[in-house]
């Protein structure tokens, strides 16, 4: 009796969907090389600090990677509606390690993205210390617990029909509100306010890698806070649903 | 995953039998004067619709039972709440003794649900053996795939099966958790009949192994074929629970009413040949297997009685009677069976 099993065919199903695979990995991968190709000679992007090729590079990260870890837990919504659920409830297969594999699945794609945009911005001279490397990527795998959460919260309270718009509404305004396509704002009342959406941090991991220090404190804090919140939802929205059955 | 640990593992030898499963394992012990099942008191609604109204049942280790009912009998809500799916309004219900999410996670229990798909994205054989890896003593994948007729497609994709197809899946997703109980919700709506034969062969397998199996069904054909007891359930209820020739003895019941006030059912059930007696106002209904020596003996005893009328012939009027208006789909199957 192995949990490793169901974990490891659940990331095997999700390779294995072709049409997910094109939209999480192709689309942010063209479109960083449509934006940043155009304008890899700009080297303080938008006043951040960063040159366009990192800024974007980092941007479609967040939105791909973010993209994939919501999907993760969203496909619980499919599988609710064939009624897959209910018969692993009468299975001895754990609530804890059927979520696992949903979060283990949608972390696997959102590394495939996180590594083929590393490599495109290779091509296009980003060039980084190992260090700034692993710290940022160490960060943006923390800024997506959240939005694995998410997905979660979505799988239980959507419908497999409705999922498919939910989720691109969701992470384009994720990404929008993030930064992810191009800083919303410099400075004022907005730019505060969109310091407390995950998807900023996001983003951020980036500049505060290069900065050595991470994020600051604030950054921690509303990762810490959407997570324990969203978690909370995903606990009522898996309740509600197995009591409902 | 449930501790193996935690429950009595017990080899259960290496018994060959005429089908062939071979090596099993159990996780719980027989439980010696214990019970598989054992419903006390449940009750279900679901807004102003009853779907169960106080069930009792209980299933000793072994035994193979037939739930037979018309559809919206509360054949379907009685498993959820006896598989921990849905929580009763009230009573309980324990399988080996234990709540029954304690018996499913031990690896005790194995299900088919009256609906349900298959994930996509995975091969039968694929599908087969992540259910396998769940369970403490799985049946090894391809003597399943065998015994379910499925090893032609154990590399198909899940989502490119044909209905039957899927339905086989699906029953072998309950059976390679080599179960001490398995439990089947109308398991073969949508087989073709060669699908049907191997399915109850594949069950019976089960019983001759001394495994409990309970199944829900409105075929009485299938629970006279598989079953050694049939209870019968009819708007929520369970309106008779006796061993499967029991059963056919009532198929040949006939009623005789007539209108007699003041005699109480239970002084006419005294009288020999009469296995039940109700009354409905003035009228009493006597049902029997042998109506002629019952209305003579009837008529010398209650000279007053009028109005006699001697209704119904065989399975069709006997369970009408029993489970009350049945839809049409039950009595037509219990007419194809008469």
């Amino acid at each position: 009796m192995s949990a490793m099993t169901y974990v490891r065919f659940e990331v095997l199903r999700t390779f294995r969907n072709t049409r997910f695979f094109l939209f999480s990995l192709v689309f942010p991968l063209v479109l960083y090389y449509l934006v940043a190709g155009a304008n890899r000679e700009v080297q303080n992007f938008a006043g951040t600090g960063l040159s366009f090729p990192v800024y974007y590079m980092i941007g479609m990260v967040s939105w791909g990677a973010m993209a994939a870890v919501i999907a993760g837990g969203a496909r619980i919504a499919a599988e609710r509606s064939v009624g897959w659920n209910r018969q692993l409830r009468v299975t001895p297969l754990k609530v804890r390690i059927y979520l696992s594999s949903k979060v283990l699945s949608g972390y696997a794609m959102a590394l495939v993205s996180i590594g083929l945009l590393y490599g495109a911005g290779l091509t296009l001279g980003v060039r980084m210390a190992w260090a700034d490397w692993a710290r940022m990527t160490a960060l943006i795998l923390i800024g997506l617990v959240p939005f694995a959460v998410l997905g979660i919260v979505l799988g239980h309270v959507l419908t497999a029909d409705s999922m498919g718009p939910a989720m691109g509404g969701i992470t384009a305004l994720f990404a929008l509100l993030g930064g992810a396509w191009g800083p919303i704002v410099g400075s004022g009342v907005l730019h505060d306010v969109v310091q407390l959406i995950p998807s900023y941090w996001l983003v951020q991991a980036a500049g505060s890698a290069l900065s050595g220090a991470g994020w600051p404190l604030r950054g921690w804090i509303v990762i810490a806070v959407w997570t324990a919140v969203l978690a909370r939802l995903a606990a009522l929205a898996y309740r509600r649903d197995t009591a409902r059955a | 995953m449930a501790d193996p640990g935690t429950v009595t593992l017990r080899p259960h030898g290496r018994r060959d039998d005429a089908e062939g499963m071979t090596r099993q394992q159990r996780t719980f012990e027989d439980a010696v004067g214990g019970l598989a099942i054992d419903l006390a008191g449940l009750h279900k609604s679901y807004g102003a619709i009853e779907a169960v109204a106080g069930v009792d049942l209980q299933v000793a280790p072994g035994e193979v039972v037939a739930i037979l009912g018309p559809n919206g009998a509360g054949k379907s809500t009685t498993i959820d709440m006896l598989l921990g799916l849905t929580r009763p309004d009230s009573g309980t219900a324990r399988l080996f003794g234990r709540p029954p999410q304690s018996a499913v996670a031990a690896g005790a229990v194995g299900a088919m649900l009256q609906t349900g798909g298959l994930i996509r994205n995975l091969s039968v054989e694929e599908l087969v053996t992540v259910m396998a890896s769940l369970y403490p003593h799985p049946v090894p994948v391809p003597e399943v795939l065998e015994r379910t007729g499925l090893g032609d497609v154990a590399a198909t994709a899940t989502h490119k099966l044909s209905g039957g197809q899927t339905q086989r899946v699906r029953f072998a997703l309950s059976l390679v958790s080599n179960p001490d109980l398995m439990v089947l919700d109308e398991p073969t709506v949508g087989l073709d009949v060669e699908s049907r034969y191997a399915f109850w062969a594949a069950v019976r397998g089960l019983a001759a192994q001394g495994r409990t199996v309970a199944f829900a069904t409105h075929y009485l054909e299938e629970a006279d074929a598989s079953a050694d007891r049939i209870v019968l359930m009819a708007r929520g209820r369970i309106v008779a629970d006796a061993s499967t020739s029991e059963i056919k003895g009532m198929a040949t019941t006939r009623t005789i009413r007539a209108t007699l006030p003041f005699v109480l059912p239970a002084e006419l059930e005294q009288q020999p040949g009469v296995s039940r007696a109700e009354r409905h106002g003035d009228t009493v209904s006597l049902y029997s297997a042998d109506s002629d020596a019952v209305l003579r003996a009837f008529l010398s005893e209650y000279p007053q009685a009028r109005d006699i009328e001697v209704a119904g012939s065989g399975l069709d009027a006997a369970f009408r009677a029993l489970t009350g208006d049945p839809g049409a789909e039950f009595t037509d199957a219990l007419q194809e069976v008469h």
